[in-house]
């Protein structure tokens, strides 16, 4: 690992403050991404940043019924928590499915939003990588590329966003809540928030440097407490995603009236599929709608040379959480 | 010479966890751990000095990462207070170091193994105030004003763990280099709560990988501990 230096940041402003002044700088979190890619020096930040003592580690129910989340909450916290578990049911799995239960006791929700891929060529510090070394090329398009993605991939990467907390906060149109450097705020829609790799796939998110995360907000909709993730993976547990599915469904007589999809494991970003919300949207809740929204959520699918099974596995990964939305008892 | 060497040249990698609880002058005299323990104690401060020479001409040689700012952080050490198995730990360190290799190589507690590194096998988890982590991916640092537990911190004197005590008793090792991290990591679990059925206890237990597959006596031994506090621990 390269030298770089430590500091620890009590107050939102001084670790603002001690990133946004250099350009090397990084905050580190939970440190199970940074860490890891700084030890295969993939990483290499001169200044670290601790921000694990900052006091942004509240769950609370706001006066309109949202829920507003700390950037600093870990994500075992969050999945534990009895409000995310009664009314945001497709977090709670979410995070549940990710990783291993040390990991998530050390991962935190904003951290969780920055995750790196987990493409083996950008890991690996040495093959041709647009997202590490821009303008170097890409090593998986030509390479072995059965876990990449076939959503949102551009001519120069097609490195698959790997996280699942992500999948379920698009699904719930969650709010990121942030702080910059001259003390402004902003909030940024989750769908806004990470972007596709098109000419820059070494830019994952909208954040600028120095940006801290503080907080996620979901909304009060109800009926997102009708909602499930399903992920299909090599093994049965601690494993990233081959495919997921993120869904919420508001159902009345057996009719769809609104409907929410996000797909991981599969795309360059947190997948959300407006095509197949529209083909659920005023249908019948049955078999033939889910297959049907699952075909236009895959439609613009491109598949590499070894992961077109992806296509076909995230079409069905869909079609069956939408199945057990549907069939979920809701208060 | 890097303490892994040193180990491999002695043959056998290191005894089951029935053999961490040992107290030096305990009946078997200096055993191995002891004597690598005291050989140990000397080599802190040489290896940081190493370790700086190297990352300065790792700096000098890579200009592109040699930023104004990277210059001095090569010489940069942080104090770092652990409190660690009951005891206050003050150390210096390279901001590099995890946690882990300040347990193992500077504290000598090396009950903790080290096995991917990578945050991928959980033979390096620790209790940082009573919730498992792992200590590969930590940085000590991180973890200054914190509680540590290993898992040489489990037993009182020469009464075993719970967790431990189930673990002999089921058998739940072959090799037992991934069983100071089971253990703990049952611990962990413990504190949290698993439903107390082997689907579940599979899956609490994800983290921790056991390359001899002493998977089924790992669930037993937690299953019998559950069932001896009364069903689903929470």
């Amino acid at each position: 690992m390269r030298p770089f230096a430590y500091s620890r940041a009590t107050r939102p402003d001084e670790a603002i403050a001690a990133v946004a002044g250099n350009p090397r700088a990084i905050f580190l979190a939970g440190g199970t991404t940074l860490v890891d890619l700084q030890r295969l020096d993939v990483m290499n930040p001169d200044a670290v940043v601790d921000i694990n003592a900052l006091p942004l580690t509240r769950i609370e129910t706001l006066p309109g019924g949202g829920v507003r989340v700390g950037a600093m909450v870990r994500n075992s916290d969050l999945a534990n928590h009895a409000t995310i578990q009664k009314r945001y049911p497709v977090l709670s799995a979410a995070l549940l499915s990710g990783a291993s239960p040390q990991l998530r006791n050390m991962a935190t929700v904003g951290g969780n939003l920055m995750q790196r891929t987990r493409c083996y060529y950008f890991r690996d510090a040495i093959s041709p990588c647009n997202k590490r070394t821009p303008g170097s090329g890409c090593a998986a398009l030509e390479g072995y590329n059965r876990i990449h993605a076939v959503l949102g991939t551009s001519d120069k990467c097609i490195a698959t966003h790997p996280g699942d907390m992500p999948v379920a906060l698009v699904a719930l149109d969650a709010v990121v809540h942030t702080r910059r450097k001259n003390g402004t705020e902003r909030t940024i829609p989750i769908t806004d928030f990470h972007v596709s790799y098109g000419d820059d796939p070494a830019r994952e998110s909208v954040l600028e440097h120095g940006e801290l995360i503080t907080a996620v907000e979901l909304p009060a909709t109800p009926w997102l407490a009708r909602s499930t993730y399903l992920k299909m993976r090599d093994r049965a547990s601690y494993e990233f995603a081959l495919a997921s599915a993120a869904v919420a469904l508001d159902i009345e007589r057996n009719t769809i009236r609104n409907a929410r999809v996000a797909l991981g494991g599969v795309a360059t970003k947190p997948w959300r599929s407006r095509e197949a919300e529209g083909a659920l949207t005023g249908a019948k809740a049955e078999a033939a709608t889910y297959q049907k929204a699952a075909a236009a959520a895959l439609a613009g699918a491109r598949p590499q040379k070894h992961n077109g099974f992806k296509i076909e596995l995230a079409k069905r990964t869909l079609a069956r959480a939408l199945a057990t939305a549907a069939a979920m008892k809701t208060a | 010479m890097e303490k892994d060497d040193f180990r491999g040249a002695l043959g056998p990698p290191d005894e089951p966890v029935t053999r961490e609880h040992q107290e030096p002058g305990q009946p078997g005299g200096m055993d191995r751990r002891v004597f690598l323990g005291m050989s140990l104690t000397a080599m802190p401060a040489m290896r940081f000095a190493a370790a700086t020479a190297k990352a300065a001409g790792a700096a000098a040689t890579h200009p592109a990462h040699a930023s104004g700012a990277s210059a001095p952080a090569a010489l940069h050490t942080v104090p770092v207070t652990l409190q660690v198995n009951g005891q206050e730990r003050r150390l210096e360190l390279d901001p590099r170091t995890s946690l882990l290799d300040a347990l193992r190589e500077e504290l000598a507690l090396t009950g903790t193994k080290k096995g991917c590194d990578h945050g991928q096998c959980g033979a390096c988890t620790v209790l940082v105030d009573d919730r498992r982590v792992l200590s590969c991916l930590t940085l000590a640092a991180m973890a200054s004003g914190h509680r540590v537990t290993t898992v040489e911190g489990l037993a009182q004197g020469d009464q075993l763990h719970p967790v431990q005590a189930a673990f002999l008793k089921h058998d739940a090792f072959q090799c037992g280099y991934c069983t100071p991290g089971q253990i703990v990591s049952a611990v962990g679990l413990l504190h949290e709560g698993c439903p107390d059925d082997p689907a579940h206890i599979r899956e609490c237990m994800s983290g921790n990988l056991c390359r001899c597959g002493a998977y089924p006596n790992i669930v037993a031994a937690i299953a019998a501990i559950q069932e001896a506090k009364g069903g689903k621990t929470a």
